[in-house]
């Protein structure tokens, strides 16, 4: 499978070319998406075989590195184009090509008839290709390239309707926000190759294996770098571009922005986990700004009235549980907590995609109410996906979930695991208050003007394909005390070894007693359940929406922290460069120095050029003199 | 037999006539006339110079300038009536329009 591996990410690229170059020419809706789709699909059956045959290796030696050309090579700089397969990035290549696969098939129908079909899913298969060269880079700098691939094709896809002047806005912010995340990555690159003359990753990892723990050296790449996750993955201080990102159209919000770029920096530090498990201080770090985010974004979600706007806080909360994963040092809990939010958000999302396009474009919840019985698959797979968020056994969210709760209490400590509990329990509010005001109670909507329908097949399909996976997928990580192996952490342990090594010769992992650990899993699930009841009883019934006063305006107004932003950032940054870069260094330094310049040679010339008087004789007066100078210097000197 | 000390006084005599005629005199012709002076008296200097070292490069030259100062006649004279026509003048003071 290996020879032919290169095709998995080839052909979306190809597909982005076709599509891309001659899309308007092939007219055919069907035709396009059908290109595009493929273009996903079949990269995920070699990697479904890819994944197999990994499978049927021992542990130890299940990864392969492709090494395809040397890509750049100065002095004693040498990168490979080179592809690094191993348990970790082939579970990642499996998740946004099949999810791919499945948001690409749904977007044929949700952007049926957009003038922009055929660019569209162009950069959908960029983004793709993107996505997996960053997922199964050998070396950081392949890595960067796709991280600033899907970067680009994130502003492409949230300003797709650019003629609207807010996604343009929401694009630019996306993509400026990115930048001070990058700039983070590539100042920990730089730092990597100067200590270790080496970009490749499994090699910068063998090299650091002998530095003490703690070393300050490490503990700055791990801080860089994290700020580079914090840009991707929307976490404190950086998440403020996420929640406007949605501004694009949603299968992009689904893809891009929940399922898979956003847990980029997740991946990317998972990827680097033995630098982070050496780094006790970057991991208290992460673990802090997970929770935070975590908390902070769950309580704005409880008091937002876009569809659309919940499910980005909800993204946004939803990576910080997988930062706390990190930050506690189960690396693979954070990779578990990955593959469930990539089903169940991205099943959320789609769902919120087909209300939006079954409502003629409303994403205001309050304006919605009863479309249950108009939308029957929707509500259904809608109400799966908010269960599997919730955490309501035997879902997939409630294992990823539990088992960051679980993580929490036995890493850190009691009071941490309660902030976790809550948080946990303000996601199964939120979600639900969004269900209960979409598809419950009275309709709010103008009957006369929006008649909801059900979506088309294109969109329905994956919907339940998600569903399934939604109630299925938690499956490969269910808790030992059941008896059954836990499938993702024996899967994904040979990446992680070194690093749990690490952790353990620092202190010794307590072991949960089974009866502690049932307790904490009845508490998560009690909750859930007592979240979801409060959500029904308070807005089942809910036909008024007086404005918001108190603590719940500042959450409606996400705490302000926009503005906060515009103000100590954004405004004096536009002072400074309108009053003191532009008007004063610019138009008086740089441009007085140039102009002065020039306007003193030109005076120069002004006062000489009147010895060019016209007058024939005159020169030759002076030539005639030069002339005699010449003789008399020859004769006398 | 003369020395060729006094052809060559008489060729310096006529060529700095010629100079300072081209340096004062406004009228294009005058100007036009003293170059034929200056070259004239170069031609004196050659054949003094051709005779006295018996080597005839000399006056071989001579003729070359001839021929040249015969077209330059012709060139130049058409000029100054080209510029007759335009200007009604061959005062070369008032001929000074290429200038800054």
């Amino acid at each position: 499978m290996s020879n032919s591996f290169y095709l998995v990410t080839i052909l979306p690229l190809a597909g982005f070319l076709i599509n891309g170059l001659i899309g308007k020419k092939i007219r055919n809706e069907k035709v396009i998406g059908a290109i595009s789709t493929l273009a996903v699909f079949i990269p995920f059956i070699i990697g479904t075989f890819m994944f197999f045959e990994l499978l049927s290796n021992e542990p130890g030696s299940r990864s392969i590195t492709l090494n395809y050309f040397n890509w750049i090579a100065a002095g004693n700089f040498s990168v490979n184009y080179a592809y690094y397969i191993d348990p970790l990035s082939i579970s990642l290549v499996l998740i946004v090509t099949g999810i791919g696969a499945l948001i690409h098939l749904y977007s044929i129908g949700y952007m049926h008839g957009d003038p922009g079909f055929a660019k569209f899913f162009a950069f959908l298969n960029l983004f793709i290709f993107a996505m997996l060269n960053l997922v199964l880079a050998d070396n950081f700098l392949l890595l960067f390239l796709g991280w600033e691939g899907v970067g680009l094709c994130s502003y492409f896809l949230i300003g797709f309707w650019y003629e609207k002047t807010f996604t343009g806005v929401a694009a630019k912010k996306a993509f400026i926000v990115n930048r001070i995340g990058d700039f983070g990555f590539m100042l920990a690159m730089f730092y990597i190759f100067t200590n270790f003359n080496t970009l490749e990753i499994s090699k910068f990892l063998e090299n650091i294996s002998g530095s003490p723990v703690g070393d300050g050296l490490l503990l700055t790449i791990a801080l860089l770098l994290f700020l580079g996750a914090t840009g991707k993955s929307a976490q404190i201080p950086l998440f403020v571009w996420l929640p406007d990102a949605m501004a694009g159209p949603t299968p992009v919000s689904a893809l891009i922005h929940a399922a898979t770029m956003v847990t980029a920096g997740v991946y990317l530090i998972a990827r680097t986990s033995l630098l982070y498990a050496m780094s006790p201080l970057a991991e208290t770090l992460i673990f802090f700004i997970g929770i935070l985010t975590a908390i902070m974004a769950a309580t704005i979600a409880l008091k937002q009235n876009d569809i659309k706007k919940i499910l980005a806080y909800s993204t946004v909360s939803q990576l910080g549980f997988m930062f706390i994963a990190l930050g506690t040092g189960v690396y693979w809990v954070a990779i578990f907590h990955l593959i469930t939010h990539a089903f169940f958000k991205a099943l959320l999302f789609l769902g919120s995609g087909s209300v939006i396009h079954g409502m003629h474009d409303e994403q205001d919840i309050t304006k919605m109410g009863g479309l249950k019985n108009k939308m029957k698959i929707t509500f259904i797979t809608f109400f799966i996906g908010s269960l599997a968020i919730a955490g309501i056994p035997p879902l997939s969210g409630f294992f990823s979930k539990d088992e960051i709760i679980l993580e929490t209490f036995k890493e850190v400590g009691l009071p941490f695991m309660i902030l976790v509990l809550i948080t946990a329990g303000l996601t199964a509010f939120y979600m639900f208050r969004l269900v209960v005001l979409t598809f419950y109670g009275r309709q709010r909507y103008n009957e006369n003007h929006v008649h909801p329908h059900e979506s088309p097949l294109t969109m329905t399909l994956p919907l339940m394909i998600l569903a399934l996976l939604s109630v299925v997928g938690g499956f490969i990580g269910i808790p030992h005390i059941f008896g059954i192996p836990t499938y993702l952490k024996e899967w994904l342990d040979p990446v992680f070894e070194k690093s749990y090594a690490v952790l353990e010769a620092m202190h010794q992992p307590s072991e949960l007693a089974v009866s502690t650990e049932l307790i904490l899993i009845a508490l998560s699930v009690l909750v859930s359940v007592v979240a979801i009841t409060l959500a029904f009883r308070k807005y089942f019934r809910k036909d008024e929406f007086e404005p918001e006063s108190g603590l719940g305006k500042v959450l409606e107004n996400k705490y302000y922290i926009d503005e906060v932003y515009e103000n100590a950032v954004v405004v004096p940054i536009q002072k400074t460069s309108e009053n003191f870069l532009w008007k004063i260094f610019d138009m008086k330094i740089i441009d007085g120095t140039v102009n002065g310049i020039a306007r003193y040679i030109s005076n120069i010339g002004f006062d000489w050029r009147k010895i060019q008087t016209g007058v024939i004789q005159d020169y030759t007066t002076i030539s005639v003199a030069g002339v005699v100078l010449i003789i008399l210097y020859l004769l006398f000197l | 037999m003369i020395e060729i000390n006094y052809y060559l006084i008489v060729s310096a005599m006529l060529f700095c006539t010629g100079v300072i005629g081209v340096l004062i005199r406004r009228n294009a012709i005058i100007i036009f006339m003293c170059i034929e002076l200056m070259l004239n008296s170069i031609n004196l200097t050659f054949v003094a110079f051709s005779s006295y070292l018996g080597n005839i490069n000399g006056q071989i030259f001579v003729f070359i300038i001839m021929t040249v100062a015969a077209a330059e006649a012709a060139v130049g004279l058409a000029i100054v009536i080209a510029l007759f026509r335009n200007k009604e003048s061959v005062n070369i003071d008032e001929i000074n329009i290429l200038k800054w």
